[in-house]
């Protein structure tokens, strides 16, 4: 084992063929690639991007005044994972909210916000549907579970999103993608597949260990010396090539596509995920008639362009300045996994 | 905004809790013995005493591994133990919440006994105050101890120099793992218990094998990351650890690994972190692996004088990266 990671590490540091830009799309890979001090192994010729691949950075301005709207004029109790709270909206967040005295439940999965819409039978409970595929199931569940136990006061406020479409939106922004390993357990190989025989999109699975993401990376240097668009499952241990059919199938029976906003990438076509007719009544935005909200970010941060690949967090004029982990201007400052609080925690100069 | 009301971050042990006692406790109370250490050392007569006082809230208050009654034993003995004081006498502190059954204070009572004998400390006089129903969590404890210095022993977070060796007895994160497990309703079952332990045995092994040992520091809140970078800071040095040296139990790493925390943050109650010369660590490690509380011990790097107030990490792929400065985080309440 020791030999073959050896070998892996060698191949990126010695690698001096023209210049590769890989973008790693998932926000663990971002936060274990800068643990691990990967780049400081990378040569100059071979860049590494961190792109939208965490859910709290993409999730649009709007959708956390939607989360405010909520819970300060509809009374509603909000239940979401810890991170959104932080994350600035408009004119306020939800931490701004809790402050003026909305009710913010932190909870670890959507069922536990199931569980206390059944315990508080008098309140309003929405809970805030953010992330990926590998998120999404869960979702699903609580929605059925809900309307199996008949609830009321349960809804879902829904910004779910599918990379696939993502990929083909960034495809300029990268040579080549470090596909988010837990995704693609949940989905399969197969859309992977079709983007690089179909569109040209190349890309590896990658896991999330030090040798999966060094095997991850030799694998696509390796294979951009071809000049060929390609696909390899780098991640075989867990990855199947149908993926998780069980976690497909309840996606598809409660959800369906739509398009969806992406921070800093704009509306990609289908790329999100929203209620199907059938669970009307748990859709929080059908069920309180939320008028159409526009929201706008600061104008200072630029985690629109960062989540591109346009630019590095340190480009921005605010980063480590007025935007820091304990006062996030911009999403990508709040999570842990976000690009700009990576770049600010591993950061020796800051 | 919010700044100036205290937060859960003035409490996380990180860097907010730092600014908070430097701005309102220090700028008020400070006087020659005042100390940011674990214990002050007081002049008394003839001899020197170290004392120490600290208040435990811990949510659940009992867990795998024992309960709120052993950890506020456990946390006044091992802060005095970190200074090279010998543990004598505590007193305690409760107060409990309106309701709370009987049966389980006497259980929490039975483990103070239970480890205050183990440390060989007396409880020698308390305070008991009922609070209504809601105004505290269940029960609260704080405890306060008094313990004699050792001869020949002087410890503190500012005396690392560069070329010593940095050790910690144990295995790292098991406390903070384990609450957190209790705690959050997560779904996940592992097999971890609490690291909680008196652990004057620990550190009298060790001044038994050498006096000449520079820091000792209890890994509580905040975790061994946390006391690196308070004594990278209070001794104006860097710090370089070895990612692969680090011993974390299996369990612990793969709760870590599913909830994308880092042990290195995570609590220890029964781990301390050890910088002592270079030359004295292996004996050190050596008697560390015969003791009760410290056979997982294990030097995990070296005191060095680049990047002072810094602590570096040289990765399991041999890229060396920096340690994330600790804070911010809300975690639990875990002691």
């Amino acid at each position: 084992m020791e030999k073959i990671q050896k070998t892996a590490k060698e191949i990126i540091e010695t690698y001096d063929g023209s210049p590769i830009r890989i973008m790693e799309v998932c926000g663990t890979h971002t936060h274990e690639i800068f643990r691990l001090g990967i780049r400081k192994i990378l040569p100059e010729n071979v860049e590494l991007i961190s792109g939208p691949g965490c859910p709290v950075c993409v999730t649009p301005v709007g959708f956390i005044d939607e989360a405010v709207m909520l819970a300060l004029e509809h009374g509603a109790v909000i239940c979401t994972f810890g991170d959104l709270i932080r994350v600035p909206g408009t004119k306020k967040s939800l931490a701004d909210a809790r402050a003026e005295g909305a009710k913010i439940q932190v909870v670890y999965t959507p069922l536990d916000a199931v569980d206390y819409a059944a315990e508080n039978p008098d309140k309003q409970v929405v809970f805030l549907a953010v992330g990926f595929e590998t998120t999404t199931p869960s979702v699903c569940l609580a929605a059925k579970k809900a309307q199996e136990a008949g609830l009321e006061n349960f809804s879902l406020l829904t910004a779910n999103k599918t990379m696939p479409n993502a990929y083909q939106a960034l495809k300029g922004s990268a040579d080549a993608f470090l596909y988010p390993g837990h995704v693609n357990a949940i989905t399969g190989e197969e859309e992977c597949r079709k983007l690089a025989e179909r569109d040209g999109v190349s890309g590896v699975i990658a896991g999330f260990t030090a040798k999966e993401l060094l095997t991850a990376l030799a694998v696509t240097i390796e294979k951009s010396k071809t000049g060929i668009p390609f696909f390899v499952n780098c991640y075989p241990r867990v990855v199947r090539p149908e993926g998780n059919t069980a976690a497909q199938k309840i996606i598809e029976e409660v959800m369906e596509p739509c398009d969806s906003e992406w921070r800093g990438l704009g509306v990609i076509p289908g790329s999100g995920l929203q209620l199907r007719e059938g669970y009307g009544a748990y859709d929080a935005r059908k069920k309180f008639r939320l008028p159409k909200v526009e929201g706008r970010s600061n104008p200072a941060c630029r985690c629109g362009e960062v989540l591109q690949g346009k630019c590095r967090p340190s480009d921005c004029k605010v980063f480590g300045k007025g935007c820091t982990p304990q006062h996030p201007i911009g999403a990508c400052m709040v999570s842990n996994e976000g690009a700009c609080s990576a770049y600010y925690q591993y950061s020796s100069e800051v | 905004m919010m700044e100036n009301k205290v937060t859960l971050a003035h409490g996380a042990g990180g860097r907010q809790t730092a600014e908070l006692i430097e701005k309102v406790f220090k700028a008020h109370f400070a006087n020659p013995e005042f100390t940011a250490d674990d214990a002050a050392i007081l002049n008394v007569g003839d001899g020197r005493i170290a004392m120490t006082t600290d208040g435990f809230i811990v949510s659940p208050f009992e867990f795998p591994g024992g309960n709120i009654g052993k950890l506020s034993i456990c946390g006044t003995v091992n802060d005095l133990a970190c200074m090279g004081a010998k543990p004598l006498y505590l007193t305690c502190s409760f107060i409990i919440e309106e309701g709370f059954p009987l049966d389980k204070l006497e259980e929490i009572a039975s483990y103070m006994e239970k480890t205050a004998a183990e440390a060989g400390v007396k409880i020698v006089a308390g305070d008991t105050k009922v609070a209504g129903k809601g105004q505290v969590d269940n029960v609260f404890i704080t405890t306060t101890g008094i313990g004699k210095l050792q001869e020949g022993v002087h410890t503190s977070g500012a005396f690392a120099k560069p070329g010593d060796a940095v050790i910690v007895t144990g295995d790292i994160g098991r406390h903070g793992c384990t609450i957190l497990l209790a705690r959050e309703n997560l779904g996940i079952e592992a097999d971890v218990k609490s690291d909680c332990a008196p652990l004057w045995g620990t550190v009298e092994s060790m001044l038994e094998t050498t006096k000449d040992i520079h820091v000792i520091r209890d890994a509580t809140r905040g975790g061994v990351g946390t006391v690196l970078y308070e004594i990278a800071a209070e001794s104006k040095v860097g710090i370089r650890l070895d990612a692969s040296s680090i011993p974390v139990d299996g369990a612990v790493r793969g709760v870590c690994g599913m909830l994308g925390l880092d042990p290195l943050y995570l609590a220890n109650e029964g781990t301390l972190v050890v910088v002592a010369p270079k030359e004295k660590a292996q004996a050190l490690v050596e008697t560390l692996h015969k003791g009760k509380y410290s056979g997982n011990a294990a030097i995990i790097g070296e005191v060095t004088d680049t990047m002072p107030g810094k602590v570096v990490m040289t990765t399991e792929i041999g890229a060396e990266t920096l340690l994330p400065q600790p804070g911010g985080e809300l975690l639990p309440r875990i002691c």
